[in-house]
């Protein structure tokens, strides 16, 4: 493995990471500086993050400077606008944003600042799922040095580009990862998601313009601003640029969120990266980008990991944590575990997903404990189908659905072998500590 | 009733960083939740009803829509074991069996001298650090039962 250049965990882990004085010392706000002091326009900045490539980390994929560039020409929509972080980091697997906010706050908050000059944007809301409270900490205290500094607030570096952050706590609701659920959540109410159209560039936050990005999305940008276009063109595949951040979970050595380049097959992350399968045992089965990603079976560890590679094996990148199972573990069990999930997040507005959740919570449940039949195994299939695609208002049924299918498509037998054997043959390894209806 | 003066206060501030005071709701709760007593009475609804210019119901909509915000009254310690895919590969299910042992509380409710609540919890985004729990809103990962002895043994 030839060392790849790193940039986004540069300084995580360092003293005083989380620091003005560390920030600044190693480079930071300079590409803030750059587009205020020379001064850039506003569509400069799209179109360098546009020709970075930069792609979304938040799981669609969805090429940033794109969507900057679909919030309304301020010159005829005078409106107030807005820019959300999603921060609501709850994708089963996925817990690499928290890494980015806990080390080096000043990096997100110099990226909302660019972005939100780019946009012409009046107020940016970071939106942390509240149970990580040690994060939101940091990045409150970050914002308030960078006040105190001019970097927050009016007049910023003295330049006339004004913007205020403000930091807003969630409650523990995975649907509000969901950005029209994001949305509804800030404005005080439950999360349920709106129907699309209207797109959030159009009627957002309080029927304003606008934007949500992930955080390492934002991350990204003042490396791109900084360094150029040309420079991340350079780094990770064709059509995925850039590194990512991977937390690989699971039956590894060394589980951890790990800096890669896009295009890295999956086999080097888990080997070369986490040390291989634990206990020196062999894998059964992996999740590409978090839970909703759906199982895959062993013999596709080899396909890179970037957006179009993972796709055309039938899968998605998603947020790109890869979820390990050895061969000791059950795909039934996990399947069970994560139709519980689904079950507990779904919003209840739509019915295919708040009755199709439980059913599906339901069946794997029986299965696993033996009492299934190969009429369970039918519906699951056909209650799949019945729930997504597209089929209602968000996508958290689509991801209820997407799993069950892939456990469907590349494990059937371990399903086969429950039913058959009226039992899970693997009962040993998949113990529960009591009995806990959800 | 009403809220005491400095929560009071810290919610007049709160509300201006919005264009609608209603927006302050939910990081509202988290702040009474925090300081007073641990869950959300009726009578915290009421007040934040008022303040926020909602009826009570569309407050107890939003309260009992959120998994973080509790309705009833918790244990002087509140632990939440994560029993999400990537902690129960690695271990949740002990970790959840050894902390209802040392605890004697069981999964949703208070031990019976009233000192925990144990709950579930979905994934808390601690992937890497599997299996993990929740005690008091700090996290506490890696764990192991020689481990989780050790953390709960320190507050007897």
């Amino acid at each position: 493995m030839s060392a790849p250049e790193l940039y986004l965990l540069e300084r995580a882990g360092r003293e005083g990471s989380e620091t003005l004085s560390v920030y600044h010392g190693s480079g930071g706000y300079k590409a803030l500086e750059k587009v205020l002091k020379t001064p850039l326009t506003q569509a400069e900045v799209i179109s360098e993050v546009r020709e970075a490539g930069l792609r979304g980390r938040g799981g669609a994929g969805f090429p940033t400077g794109l969507k900057w560039s679909f919030m309304p020409d301020h010159e005829k929509d005078s409106r107030k606008r807005y820019m959300v972080v999603n921060a609501d980091e709850s994708e089963p697997g996925t817990c690499k944003d928290r890494v980015l906010m806990r080390e080096d706050p000043h990096g997100l908050i110099e990226g909302c600042l660019i972005a939100a000059f780019a946009m012409r944007i009046d107020a940016v809301y970071i939106y942390v799922r509240g149970e990580y409270r040690k994060p939101y900490n940091r990045l409150q205290a970050a914002i308030d040095e960078a006040r105190a500094a001019g970097l927050v607030g009016d007049a910023i570096m003295g330049s006339e580009f004004s913007c205020e952050i403000h930091m807003h706590k969630g409650a523990g609701a995975y649907i509000c990862g969901e950005e029209t659920g994001l949305m509804e959540s800030l404005e005080g109410k439950r999360g349920h998601p709106r129907p699309k159209p209207p797109f959030p560039a159009g009627v957002g936050l309080w029927g304003q313009p606008t934007t949500v990005n992930n955080v390492e999305s934002i991350f990204n940008v003042p490396f791109i601003i900084d360094r150029g276009a040309t420079w991340f063109a350079r780094l990770g595949s064709e059509e995925s640029r850039g590194n990512f951040l991977c937390g690989i979970s699971g039956h590894v050595e060394r589980p951890g969120v790990y800096e890669v380049p896009l295009g890295t097959p999956a086999r080097e992350i888990l080997e070369d990266y986490a040390g291989g399968i634990w206990k020196g045992r062999s894998l059964k089965a992996w999740f590409p980008g978090g839970s909703s990603t759906g199982l895959l079976p062993p013999d596709l560890i080899d396909t890179p990991m970037e957006h179009d590679s993972i796709k055309a094996i039938g899968s998605m990148f998603g947020t790109g944590a890869m979820i390990i199972l050895d061969e000791t573990a059950c795909t039934v069990r996990a399947s069970e575990v994560l139709a519980r999930f689904y079950d507990h997040e779904s919003c209840g507005q739509c019915s295919q997903c708040r009755e199709g959740t439980e059913w599906l919570h339901q069946i794997f449940r029986r299965i696993e404990e033996g009492g299934g039949s190969m009429e369970d195994i039918a519906n699951l299939e056909r209650l799949a189908m019945g729930m997504a695609p597209g089929k209602t208002i968000c996508a958290l049924a689509d991801a209820a659905a997407i799993p069950t299918l892939a456990v469907i498509k590349h494990f059937k037998n371990e399903l086969v072998a429950h039913v058959e054997q009226g039992c899970c043959p693997l009962k040993a390894n998949t113990a529960r500590a009591q009995e806990v209806r959800v | 009733m009403a809220f005491p003066a400095a929560l009071q206060a810290e919610f007049e501030e709160l509300i201006k960083n919005y264009p609608d005071r209603k927006a302050g709701l939910i990081p509202a709760l988290h702040r009474c939740q925090e300081d007073l007593g641990g869950w959300i009475t009726p009578e915290i609804m009421e007040d934040c009803a008022e303040f926020f210019g909602l009826e009570p119901v569309e407050v107890y909509g939003v309260a009992s829509f959120y998994p973080m915000f509790k309705l009833k009254p918790q244990g002087e310690h509140v632990i939440g074991v994560c029993h999400n895919l990537s902690c129960d590969l690695r271990g949740a299910q002990a970790v959840l069996a050894r902390v209802i042992e040392k605890t004697g509380a069981k999964v949703g409710s208070r031990s019976a001298d009233g000192k925990f609540t144990v709950e579930v919890l979905e994934c808390q985004g601690a992937c890497t650090n599997a299996p993990m729990f929740d005690l008091d809103g700090v996290y506490h990962e890696d764990l192991d039962e020689a481990r989780v002895d050790e953390i709960l043994d320190g507050l007897r």
